[in-house]
C-alpha cells in the first residue's frame, strides 16, 4: 500500500484544488472589479485596447457581409466612397465622379495613394476588385450590379457602365473596400475566402489596404494589433499609434476588463451592465439608436423542414402558420425583461429612421388568437422546429431565442435551440452552408441606409444558391415585392418611389415575410479618457477615437 | 478490513442481523463519533434526497418552456424588496425560479457524477485487477497507458473529448447525447487512479494464501480475480469512488461552467452559475450565488464523507 500512498495524500489536495480553481472561475469578476480602485487609469500612451463579444476571423474584406468584420476592416481598407460621421456619402478614394449618363459613371480616382505595402493605387486595383466582388464565394455580391461594365479609362478615371438606371449606385460603396491587384496576386489572394472555409489558407489573414491603419499581427480569437500608417494620404482625426483588438465573449468578462482598465473600449456593455459603467468614475456607456433590425426568419422554401416532426409539407408556408408564431412572440416583454426598455419594437425590416409609415404596425401579441390561427391552419397540437441563433452577435441573441422559444411553447410549438458563436452560425445559415436552417434569427443593417437594399438583400425571391436576395435566409418569395422592388431602383421621383416601398412592406407585413422584433440599441463602454464617435451603423472606427 | 467486507456482500447472501453487525461495526462506531462526518451525511442524503424528490419538492418545473415566462425574469429572493412570493430565491433571466432550477439541476449534476464515477470505476477495477493478477507485459502496458493520461489534467481529458464528441455528433445531435458524454468524458479521466489503487492491492493480496488455494482447486483466473480478490481490494476503491463524485460534480460544473456541458434550457448547477455569472455586475446575485452555495455544500459533505472513509478504513490511523 506504500507505493499508493501518494494517491491517498493527492486526492484531499486535488479536490481542494479543484474546489479553488471552481471558486476562482466564479469568482473572477468580483476579483477584477476590486481591483478597480487599485489600479487607477495610467498613462496609456496612444495605444488603444478595445474588446468585443465576437472574433475577427478571416480579413478577406469580401468574405462577410456583418458589420462588426466590415467596420474593422474599414480602419484598414478604404472604398471608392466613404461616409462621414453623420452617414452622408463623401469621396474615398475615388475624388470625384460624374454621370455622363444614366447607364455611364466615370470615377476619377485619387493619385498619389498607396497601398500599405507600398504598392501604388490605380485604376486596376478598381477593375480587380469590381470582379473579386462578384466571384464566387463573396459576400458581398450586392455591392454592384452584377451586370455592370467596368473599364479603365487611364490610370486614374474608371468608367462603370450599367445594364439599368441605377441613382443610388454607389450607396453601399463605403463598405466595398478596394483591394490591391498586385499583392492579391503574390500572395495568393485573388479567390475569395468563403466564410465556410475553415482553413483558407495564410493570406486570409492578412491585409493590404490603403485606410489610415494598418494590420501588423492577426491571430484570429486571440488578438489582432492595429498600427497608423504613417504614409497614409489623408489627415487622420486621431492621436493613437496602435489599437490591440482582442474578442472576449464572456459578458462579464469584458464588463470588468473595462472597469478594471485592462482594456479602453468594450462593445457591447451587457444591457444589464449600463448602468454599472456609467456609474463608475473611470468608465462611460455610449448608447444611442442603431439602425440594425433583428428578425426572425421562416425557411419557406424548403418542401420539407429537416429538423421538423412534420412530414412530407413544410408549415412555414402557410401565412397564417407565420403569423401565428408572429402573435405568440411577446415583443414587450422580450424589450422590458431582456433588453430592459433599451430597445425599440418595429414593424417593418427597416428602423423607423429610415423609414416608417403610421399604417404599418406590428400584428398585436395576442397568443390566443395565435394558437387559434394554428389549429384552423391543422397544427392543434404545434410542431416541432429547429432555430438557429448565433450567441455572440447582436445584444442578447441567445437570451431572446430562449425566450421566444419559452413563447412558442405556450402555443404548443416546440423548438430545438441551437445557440452558436457567429463564426459557426454564419458559415451554416449564410449562402455558403447552403442556407441550411428552417427558422433562424438575423440583424440587418442597409448598408445604403435605404429601403431598397432591404428588399433585394432579405426579401426577394431567391434560387439556392443565394442569386436574387442573398440574405434572404427562409427563401420568401412574393413576385410582387421582387416587380416593386426593380421599380424603386430605378425611380427618380421621391414621392412615387415611397409610394411603392409603402406597397412593397405592406405586402411583407400582411405575408408575415419575416417577424421583425426590435431596432437594439448601440452599446459601448469605454474608459473615460478615450474620445470616440459612435456612428449609427454601429461600425468601430479608429480613425475617430483619440486617448486623451 | 473484515467488517467491508461484509458490506459489499449482497444482501441474499448474508445471514440475519444485518443491522446489529453494521451497528456494532468499527466503521459503524467511527461515524458515531465524529459529529462533523454525521452532519456531512445529513446534508448529503437532505441535498440527494431533495435532487430525487425535485418533481415533488420543487415549485415549478424549469425545464417546462411553456410554463415559464420572461415578465416573471430576474425577480429577488422573498425577502428581498420586489421579490415575489412562490419565488423562494427569486428567478432567472429566462424566468425560471431558481429554487426549483437548482433541485432540478442537482439531479443532473448527482447523475452525471453517480455515472461517471460508475463507469470510472468498472474501467478502472477491471484494468487494475488484470494489470495486477495477470502482471507482465499486460500490466506494464496497462500501467504506462495509466501513466500518459495521468499526466494529463482531468479537465483537459474530459474538454477533449467532450470536443470530439461534439465535432462527431453535429449540435443537434450533441444535445440528445450531451449527458452521456459528460459521462464518458468525466468517466474516462477518472479511471486511472481505480485501476493503480486496484493493482497495487491485487499485488500483496495475489500472494497470499487463500488466492494459492483457489489456483490449486483449478479456478479460472477470471474467477479467482472477480470472485475472491476483488472484494478484498475494495475498501480503498469505495474511498476514492466517494471522493471522486465530489470531484466529478465539480468536473461536469466545471464543463458546464466553461460552456460546453449541458445546454442552458436544462441547466445543471454549473450552467446555473454561468448564467448567473452575466449578472453579477448588475446586482443580481441570487442567479449565481445559489446554485454556487449549493454545489460548495455537495462537494463539501460529499469530500467529507470521502475523508471520513479514508481514515475509518486505513488501519494505520486506527
Amino acid at each position: 500500500m506504500r507505493k499508493e500512498g501518494r494517491f491517498w495524500e493527492r486526492l484531499p489536495r486535488a479536490v481542494a484544488g479543484a474546489l479553488c480553481a471552481l471558486s476562482l472561475s466564479v469568482g473572477v469578476p468580483v476579483t477584477a472589479g476590486t481591483m478597480l480602485t487599485a489600479s487607477p487609469a495610467m498613462a496609456q500612451g496612444k495605444t488603444l485596447r478595445f474588446a468585443f463579444q465576437g472574433t475577427l476571423n478571416a480579413l478577406d474584406p469580401y468574405s462577410l457581409n456583418e458589420t462588426f468584420t466590415l467596420g474593422m476592416l474599414g480602419n484598414v481598407y478604404e472604398g471608392l466612397t466613404r461616409r462621414d460621421k453623420d452617414l452622408n456619402v463623401i469621396p474615398g478614394l475615388a475624388e470625384s465622379w460624374e454621370m455622363l449618363d444614366p447607364l455611364h459613371w466615370r470615377f476619377h480616382l485619387r493619385k498619389g495613394v498607396k497601398f500599405a505595402n507600398g504598392d501604388p493605387f490605380t485604376a486596376d486595383d478598381v477593375i480587380f476588385s469590381a470582379d473579386r466582388v462578384r466571384s464566387d464565394g463573396s459576400d458581398l455580391k450586392t455591392r454592384i450590379p452584377a451586370d455592370s461594365e467596368w473599364k479603365k479609362v487611364d490610370d486614374n478615371t474608371v468608367d462603370v457602365i450599367l445594364k439599368s438606371p441605377n441613382p443610388i449606385l454607389f450607396a453601399e460603396w463605403d463598405t466595398f473596400y478596394i483591394m490591391d491587384k498586385e499583392w492579391c496576386e503574390k500572395v495568393g489572394a485573388v479567390k475569395v475566402v468563403s466564410a465556410k472555409d475553415t482553413n483558407p489558407g495564410p493570406s486570409a489573414y492578412e491585409a493590404n489596404g490603403t485606410g489610415p491603419f494598418e494590420i501588423v499581427s492577426h491571430q484570429p480569437g486571440v488578438k489582432t494589433v492595429f498600427k497608423r500608417n504613417p504614409d497614409y494620404w489623408g489627415k487622420i482625426e486621431s492621436n493613437l499609434d496602435e489599437v490591440d483588438f482582442t474578442p472576449i465573449a464572456s459578458d462579464s468578462t469584458r464588463v470588468a476588463a473595462l472597469l478594471s482598465g485592462d482594456v479602453d473600449l468594450i462593445e457591447p456593455v451587457p444591457v444589464q451592465d449600463i448602468k454599472r459603467v456609467r456609474d463608475d468614475p473611470n468608465t462611460d456607456a455610449l448608447t444611442g439608436p442603431e439602425l440594425r433590425v433583428v428578425f426572425l426568419n421562416f425557411n419557406q422554401m424548403r418542401d420539407e423542414l429537416p429538423t421538423s416532426n412534420i412530414k412530407g409539407k413544410n408549415p412555414f408556408k402557410d401565412p397564417n402558420v407565420r403569423k401565428a408564431f408572429y402573435q405568440a412572440i411577446d415583443i414587450e416583454a422580450i424589450d422590458k425583461r431582456i433588453m430592459r426598455g433599451l430597445a425599440t419594437p418595429v414593424p417593418l425590416l427597416i428602423a423607423p429612421q429610415l423609414y416608417s409609415a403610421p399604417d404599418l404596425k406590428r400584428w398585436p401579441y395576442d397568443p390566443a388568437a395565435a394558437k387559434k390561427l394554428l389549429t384552423d391552419a391543422g397544427y392543434p397540437d404545434g410542431f416541432t422546429v429547429g432555430m438557429d441563433c448565433p450567441n455572440d452577435r447582436y445584444v442578447n441573441d441567445a437570451q431572446i431565442c430562449q425566450a421566444v422559444v419559452s413563447m412558442l411553447a405556450k402555443i404548443g410549438v416546440t423548438i430545438n435551440l441551437n445557440a452558436q458563436p457567429k463564426a459557426k452560425f454564419f458559415a451554416k445559415v449564410l449562402a455558403p452552408g447552403g442556407y441550411d436552417t428552417d427558422f433562424s434569427m438575423l440583424g440587418w443593417t442597409p448598408s445604403s441606409f435605404d429601403s431598397w437594399n432591404v428588399f433585394t438583400s432579405l426579401a426577394t425571391c431567391r434560387d439556392a444558391s443565394g442569386k436574387g436576395g442573398p440574405f434572404n435566409l427562409g427563401g420568401y418569395c412574393n413576385k410582387k415585392v421582387d416587380e416593386l422592388a426593380a421599380k424603386i431602383l430605378v425611380e427618380t421621383d421621391k414621392a412615387k418611389r415611397d409610394d411603392m416601398i409603402h406597397q412593397a412592406y405592406r405586402i411583407l407585413l400582411d405575408d408575415t415575410s419575416h417577424i421583425p422584433l426590435h431596432q437594439q440599441s448601440l452599446s459601448w463602454g469605454k474608459r473615460k479618457n478615450v474620445e470616440i464617435t459612435q456612428r449609427s451603423d454601429d461600425q468601430v472606427l479608429f480613425y475617430w477615437a483619440s486617448i486623451k | 478490513m473484515s467488517e467491508l467486507t461484509e458490506m459489499v456482500e449482497t444482501p441474499a447472501d448474508v445471514p440475519p442481523g444485518l443491522a446489529r453487525r453494521v451497528i456494532d461495526s468499527d466503521l459503524f462506531y467511527s461515524f458515531r463519533r465524529s459529529p462533523l462526518t454525521m452532519v456531512a451525511a445529513l446534508v448529503t442524503v437532505i441535498l440527494v434526497l431533495a435532487a430525487l424528490l425535485a418533481p415533488w419538492i420543487a415549485p415549478h418545473d424549469p425545464f417546462d418552456p411553456a410554463k415559464i415566462s420572461i415578465m416573471d425574469s430576474l425577480y429577488p429572493p422573498v425577502w428581498s424588496d420586489g421579490g415575489q412570493s412562490g419565488f423562494l430565491l427569486g428567478t432567472d433571466n429566462q424566468g425560471r425560479d431558481v429554487f426549483s432550477t437548482i433541485l432540478y439541476g442537482m439531479r443532473i449534476s448527482l447523475a452525471v457524477g453517480f455515472a461517471s464515477v460508475v463507469l470510472a470505476l468498472f474501467i478502472g477495477v477491471t484494468l487494475g485487477l488484470i494489470a495486477g493478477y495477470v502482471g507482465g507485459a499486460v500490466d506494464s502496458i496497462i500501467m504506462r497507458v495509466a501513466d500518459v493520461q495521468l499526466t494529463f489534467p482531468a479537465i483537459l481529458t474530459a474538454l477533449i473529448i467532450d470536443g470530439v464528441a461534439r465535432g462527431i455528433a453535429g449540435p443537434r445531435a450533441y444535445e440528445d447525447i450531451v449527458f452521456w458524454v459528460l459521462v464518458l468524458s468525466i468517466g474516462l479521466s477518472f479511471w486511472v487512479q481505480y485501476a493503480r489503487t486496484v493493482r497495487g492491492s491485487v499485488l500483496v493480496e495475489a500472494n497470499k494464501e487463500y488466492v494459492l488455494a483457489a489456483r490449486l482447486i483449478g479456478l479460472r483466473p477470471a474467477t479467482i480475480m472477480f470472485r475472491h480478490v476483488l472484494p478484498n481490494v475494495l475498501g480503498p476503491v469505495l474511498v476514492i469512488a466517494t471522493i471522486n463524485l465530489a470531484l466529478a460534480i465539480i468536473t461536469e460544473a466545471t464543463l458546464s461552467f466553461l460552456g460546453v456541458g449541458i445546454p442552458p434550457t436544462q441547466p445543471s448547477l454549473g450552467t446555473l452559475i454561468r448564467i448567473g455569472d452575466d449578472f453579477l455586475f448588475s446586482g443580481e446575485w441570487w442567479i449565481t450565488i445559489f446554485p454556487g452555495a449549493t454545489l460548495a455544500l455537495l462537494a463539501l459533505a460529499v469530500n467529507l464523507l470521502g475523508d471520513w472513509l479514508r481514515d475509518a478504513l486505513n488501519p494505520k490511523l486506527r
